[in-house]
């Protein structure tokens, strides 16, 4: 089912897959921390193969235009968050808070959540998309209790509830989907194949259609993080170990809005079905302007970074909802930024809380001057996710607000108070935290600071230089998405 | 489809929708869960009818499942459950019974109409089950968010994902069914272990929610 293990995307499925069920045997940790990261690795090579060689659409695998993106991005910032990781997860062994049972099985769920993340992106059946994006949840669920604290147990349950009647609702989605399906494509499985669906698209019955598609943005939705749906992000985020947090805002997010995306484009290929633009549009603002003063009161750091996810979340739902090759361009580039400084920012973040033994903001403060290379990068980090210039968020901004007011000028009000909002609040927060004397504990830290100075610089560069075979591709994605 | 297989189909869905109306007004957890597991016998039952007439002998396996896990363990295990934690007296309601029932039948009505006047093009068994399934679904949805307790917002949810099996069930020739419904089954599992683990551990003092909510590490 899963493939020739000689291809590209049999192998992306099939490392992680394996390197779990060893990771589960290995007690000690160096050795097991170095296996996660390698797999990690060899994920990224072989997803980078598929752009050599892309294989032909299967019954139940699929490599397209756009789904390469996005499983190029996953497993590069997989693999950068297990460098971290290890790093990350040294220190919790050291200070007690991990035993080493815990750590073997947290390093099999990393591997997994890749095995599932990758799944569902590659997934060209609905149902198939549905199961890994449900065993996705599942594998953070536990990972985010894993401390095993009331609060983490907290996040955890109210993660497991939220995230399971999301999935509930992207199943009966996927069954309204079918049932539109089976008078146009026959009984069985075909009728979940997804490039079976679009081929047929224009014929299936729009009104199924509609009402499977508010079903699948409601379910998906949930897993995107979009307000009013949100409530379990930033509680897991916060609990969670710091490389779940940063996996879960860099990469799961991006899963999750893959299945919406992939949903629009099929109603966007039937004349009768709704316009899904809207609906994107509505919670993608009502994300961005929630988010944006949610942000003002937080009192924890993972969780002030929790709600940005959000905010972003927001505007690349804005973005895929306006649509049209410009706007569809900048989703995707802001996708791909937001990913990459987010992970960053939680890198940076997860040394800071045990360099202060806290993640509470008000404790900590003067960052720039006891950890200089910590301080600093976490400012870079916030400048580049607030979306000052000349780093790459602040392009792919510029792009979802010029379009916008290009095309729907009232609608560009919203969008531009919301990055604003969101943009004060980060300014305020980033300040404390970086500069001034500073105040309590103060650990040095071993960090390995290389994945975080991968990143910003990545994002440094996408702001200054773009390079063109990269902006094709996307323009090409564009185009695609409608 | 004959009319008497369709009619005894729809017997057995409406049943569903009757069912989990049920268990919106059940206050307390024993009885809750078993009308609970009574609803999962009727699933069972409609699964293997729907296996019979469609000829698809792997609805079967879905249906025995169904049987054995959500209408035999889960309830014993939650009744085993409930009694040490020792909750088998009142279920806490949020809103009041009356206003919950006259939502339960507006969420009714609301899936009829939406679903029949979605499909109208569709074959008749197919639209009036779906009617029934989203009913359940959103029966279920109703009832998670009425309760406070965990162990009833768990019942919720499973009845929610009887509605799912229904409709899976209830569309033709639709893959996946089986690895669906066996999902489900590790899903709930591993809720209730949550929940049953949340206690072992002595982390909480309740299994009430509302309890829970007071640990965030934000005050709002």
């Amino acid at each position: 089912m899963i493939g020739m293990p000689s291809s590209g995307e049999g192998l992306i499925l099939a490392i992680p897959l394996v390197t779990a069920v060893i990771l589960i045997f290995i007690p000690n940790y160096r050795i097991s921390a170095g296996l996660n990261a390698s797999s990690a690795f060899l994920s990224l090579l072989a997803a980078l193969s598929l752009f050599i060689r892309t294989p032909e659409p299967g019954p139940y695998l699929l490599v397209d235009d756009l789904n390469i993106i996005f499983i190029v991005l996953n497993t590069f910032v997989g693999f950068t968050a297990s460098v971290f990781s290890a790093s990350y997860i040294a220190h919790e062994l050291e200070t007690g808070r991990l035993t080493k049972t815990q750590l073997r099985f947290y390093h099999a769920m990393y591997q997994i959540l890749l095995f599932s993340m990758s799944l569902s992106l590659l997934a060209n059946n609905i149902g198939l998309m549905w199961v890994a994006i449900e065993l996705a949840t599942l594998t953070t669920v536990l990972m985010v209790g894993i401390y095993r604290t009331h609060e983490a147990l907290e996040a955890a349950w109210k993660y497991f509830i939220l995230g399971s009647v999301g999935i509930s609702l992207a199943l009966f989605g996927t069954i309204l989907v079918y049932m539109a399906a089976r008078p146009v494509v026959g009984e069985g499985p075909d009728g979940m194949v997804w490039t079976v669906l679009i081929e047929h698209a224009a014929s299936l019955d729009p009104g199924l259609l509609n009402l499977a598609f508010v079903f699948l943005m409601l379910g998906y939705g949930t897993k995107v993080g979009l307000a009013p749906l949100h409530a379990w992000l930033p509680d897991a985020h916060a609990e969670g170990p710091t490389p779940v947090s940063a996996v879960l805002s860099g990469l799961l997010l991006n899963v999750a809005l893959h299945a919406v995306l992939r949903f629009k484009l099929l109603l966007a290929a039937n004349p009768g079905a709704i316009a899904p633009g809207p609906l994107l549009v509505t919670m993608g603002l009502v994300s961005l302007i929630f988010a944006g003063f949610m942000m003002y009161r937080r009192k924890d750091i993972k969780r002030l970074f929790a709600y940005s996810s959000i905010e972003h979340m927001g505007i690349i739902a804005f973005a895929f909802g306006m649509g049209g090759p410009l706007a569809n361009f900048a989703g995707l580039l802001h996708m791909t930024m937001h990913s990459l400084t987010k992970s960053a920012i939680f890198f940076a973040v997860g040394h800071i809380a045990q360099a202060k033994d806290t993640q509470n903001i008000a404790e900590i403060r003067g960052l720039t001057v006891s950890h200089p290379l910590l301080g600093w990068g976490l400012v870079v980090g916030v400048a580049a996710i607030a979306g000052m210039p000349p780093l790459g968020v602040f392009m792919s901004e510029f792009l979802v607000v010029s379009s916008t007011f290009a095309r729907a000028p009232l609608l560009a009000i919203p969008l531009v108070i919301g990055l604003l909002v969101a943009f004060g609040a980060l300014m305020l927060k980033v300040h404390g935290l970086a500069f001034g004397e500073p105040t309590g504990v103060s650990h040095p830290v071993k960090a390995s600071y290389l994945p975080m100075i991968a990143h910003l610089g990545l994002v440094f560069t996408a702001g200054i230089y773009l390079p063109p075979p990269l902006v094709t591709w996307f323009q090409h994605v564009a185009v695609l998405l409608h | 489809m004959d009319k008497l297989a369709l009619d005894i189909a729809h017997f057995l869905a409406g049943s569903l929708v009757l069912v989990s109306l049920m268990l919106l007004y059940q206050d307390r957890l024993p009885a809750l869960l078993n009308v609970f597991a009574f609803q999962a016998i009727i699933l069972a039952l409609s699964v293997a009818w729907q296996a019979y007439v469609q000829g698809a002998s792997d609805l079967y396996l879905t249906a025995a499942i169904t049987l054995s896990v959500k209408a035999i363990i889960i309830p014993v295990a939650l009744h085993r459950m409930i009694r040490r934690l020792g909750i088998h007296r009142e279920v806490e309601t949020a809103i009041n019974i009356g206003p919950t029932m006259l939502a339960g039948l507006g969420l009714v009505a609301l899936s009829v109409v939406v679903i029949l006047r979605v499909t109208v093009n569709a074959d008749v068994f197919a639209r009036e089950d779906l009617a029934f399934a989203l009913s359940v679904v959103l029966l279920g949805m109703l009832m998670m968010v009425t309760r406070r307790n965990a162990v009833s917002q768990v019942v919720g949810f499973m009845s929610l994902e009887n509605g799912l099996i229904l409709a899976a069930t209830g569309a033709k020739g639709m893959p996946f069914v089986v690895e669906i419904s066996v999902a489900f089954s590790v899903l709930i599992a591993f809720i209730v272990i949550g929940i049953f683990l949340f206690r072992i551990r002595e982390r909480f003092d309740t299994v009430d929610l509302e309890a829970m909510d007071d640990f965030r590490g934000e005050s709002r």
